[in-house]
């Protein structure tokens, strides 16, 4: 990989001091940095070309469409998508899972059964449970194990002919296990169910083919991935998008409006339905090639250095438990350290500069399985540096020292 | 019993002493362990302050028309922020608690200190001492 001094330079945030002192920031899981790349492709969009898509027949007008389609070129591309109409821009994960879990109320009924997993972040989650109280179909949950990692043999078990579908995260955002996909999606489709992958975590840490996989649905967001925030796509099989009725109704997402009867545009743009976030997918775009310019295989070998790295710094402090040890895990290390509450040690550290999330990540259920309130989360990215690791393992033990 | 405003300035001068943001958090965190126990019948839903990121639970019970809290929480700096909280306002009559102006919070600095969802919970305290002492204060 480039070396990661000269990456850094690419991010003039890391640059930051708080409390005077260098930022650390180990909150990637949350939302990623964004290069200068990245932020000069949105200043350009607002300082020469800042109109809307697909409508006007003027230069400007002509020049923001083609900069936004191209990006779809290079989310189709870099995601292994067969068809360029097969990639929905979204406001984010959360908005490509809502899409689908209201639009399939029509294909659920109260005979039919969703698998969710018990690691799955709210975002999925509630969308089906509220699919499930409009149709009556269950709900049932793939557990997890100590290490961290999901039952398989329980979600073998669970397979029948009234599963319709599975709702699976590639990467678990609390935990960090790296989930096995292929397995879930060949044992899914013999069984005749279709599968969503929410690549929220996923996405940012190594490469993907979503063809290759055969997964049904995929979800993911720009701001994982240095790009933008408010910003995400869609993927899903020609055939299934088609099936799902539109979201929203509105502009850009017709063929023709009558008072009668409106006839909805094809895909993509039956689900694009108003003016979309047009700098930030122009802005996803260029993360992707920002990130591909980097090169993903040079990424996750970098990132798995780190997080054996801060692994076993960790390890050094005393009363530190560490959740979520599978052996297929991204740089994300979940910790609590002596019964200290998490939100106690998350306050100290922040004073010292160094950005980690605390609580509950979102998913409840994981929380509850291991019977603790929450856990400081350190998740890391190709831009961190082992030294920044010394740092909060330094920052860590004056915590400890301070809370006694 | 001093009241609500000179007690504010105590602990205003009090955290003029310390120069460094260390301090200060140490300060708070000798708070919280020295709270005194809560009263485990207390500890029910009901008491429960929304807002906070941690478990944040506040009891009132008035004697002789002046109001008592006692409060808890799992997490160390929030029995801290609770610890200076009930010096200020407990033993208070109710009206006095209501009109009460809270300025020591950006007095002490802490504001600066205290992440976004930690001052959130701090406002949530406040606010929830003062719909109790709203609740006393109309039965009366």
């Amino acid at each position: 990989m480039k070396d990661v001094y000269k990456i850094r330079e690419d991010f003039p945030i890391l640059k930051k001091k708080i409390n005077d002192t260098d930022l650390v920031y180990f909150d990637n899981a949350a939302t990623s940095q964004t290069p200068k790349q990245v932020i000069q492709k949105i200043v350009d969009y607002y300082e020469q070309y800042n109109s809307n898509i697909h409508r006007g027949l003027h230069s400007l007008s002509a020049d923001a469409t083609n900069q936004y389609e191209l990006s779809r070129k290079i989310i189709q591309k870099h995601f292994g998508i067969k068809n360029n109409h097969e990639v929905i821009f979204t406001s984010g994960t959360t908005h490509g899972i809502n899409i689908v879990s209201s639009g399939l109320e029509s294909q659920i009924n109260s005979s039919d059964e969703l698998i969710v997993s018990e690691m799955e972040h709210h975002s999925n989650i509630v969308p089906w449970q509220i699919l499930c109280e409009k149709t009556d179909a269950k709900l049932k949950v793939i557990p997890i194990n100590k290490e961290g990692s999901l039952d398989i043999d329980t979600f073998k078990t669970m397979l029948n002919k009234n599963v319709k579908f599975v709702f699976i995260n590639h990467v678990s955002n609390s935990l960090g296990t790296i989930n096995p996909i292929e397995e879930i999606i060949e044992l899914a489709h013999k069984n005749n169910s279709k599968v969503l992958l929410d690549g929220a975590q996923g996405a940012a840490h190594f490469k993907i083919n979503l063809s290759e996989i055969n997964v049904d649905y995929y979800v993911a967001s720009a701001h994982k991935l240095c790009g933008p925030t408010g910003v995400g796509f869609l993927y899903g099989k020609s055939e299934l998008l088609e099936a799902l009725p539109p979201y929203q109704g509105g502009g850009e997402m017709i063929s023709s409006v009558t008072f009668e009867k409106t006839e909805y545009a094809d895909l993509p743009y039956k689900f694009e339905a108003g003016t979309p976030n047009i700098s930030g997918v122009i802005g996803f775009g260029a993360a992707i090639d920002y990130m591909n310019d980097i090169g993903f295989d040079n990424i996750e070998s970098y990132e798995q250095e780190l997080l054996k790295y801060a692994t076993d710094r960790l390890k050094e402090i005393p009363g530190i438990k560490i959740y979520g040890n599978a052996v297929n895990k991204i740089c994300i290390i979940s910790f609590n350290l002596s019964s200290h509450h998490p939100s106690d040690i998350g306050s100290i550290l922040d004073q010292f500069g160094i950005a980690v999330r605390t609580g509950q990540h979102c998913t409840q259920p994981v929380m509850d399985y291991y019977n603790i309130p929450g856990t400081v989360r350190v998740s890391l990215s190709f831009y961190n540096t082992k030294s920044e690791i010394d740092l909060f393992i330094d920052a860590l033990e004056k915590t400890s020292n301070m809370l006694g | 019993m001093e009241n609500i405003e000179s007690i504010q300035q105590e602990i205003i001068n009090e955290f003029d002493f310390f120069d460094e943001w260390s301090e200060k958090y140490q300060y708070l965190i000798d708070l919280g362990k020295n709270l005194p126990t809560f009263n485990e019948i207390n500890r029910v839903n009901e008491n429960i302050v929304k807002g906070c990121q941690s478990n944040v639970w506040l009891h009132a019970e008035i004697i002789d028309d002046k109001i008592f809290y006692t409060a808890d929480s799992d997490a160390i700096i929030s029995k801290g922020i609770i610890s200076i909280l009930i010096s200020v306002f407990s033993g208070q009559k109710p009206e006095d608690i209501i009109t009460a102006k809270i300025d020591f919070i950006d007095k002490i600095g802490l504001s600066n200190h205290l992440s976004l969802t930690r001052a959130n919970g701090l406002l949530a305290m406040v606010k929830q001492i003062k719909i109790y002492a709203m609740a006393y204060g109309s039965k009366k």
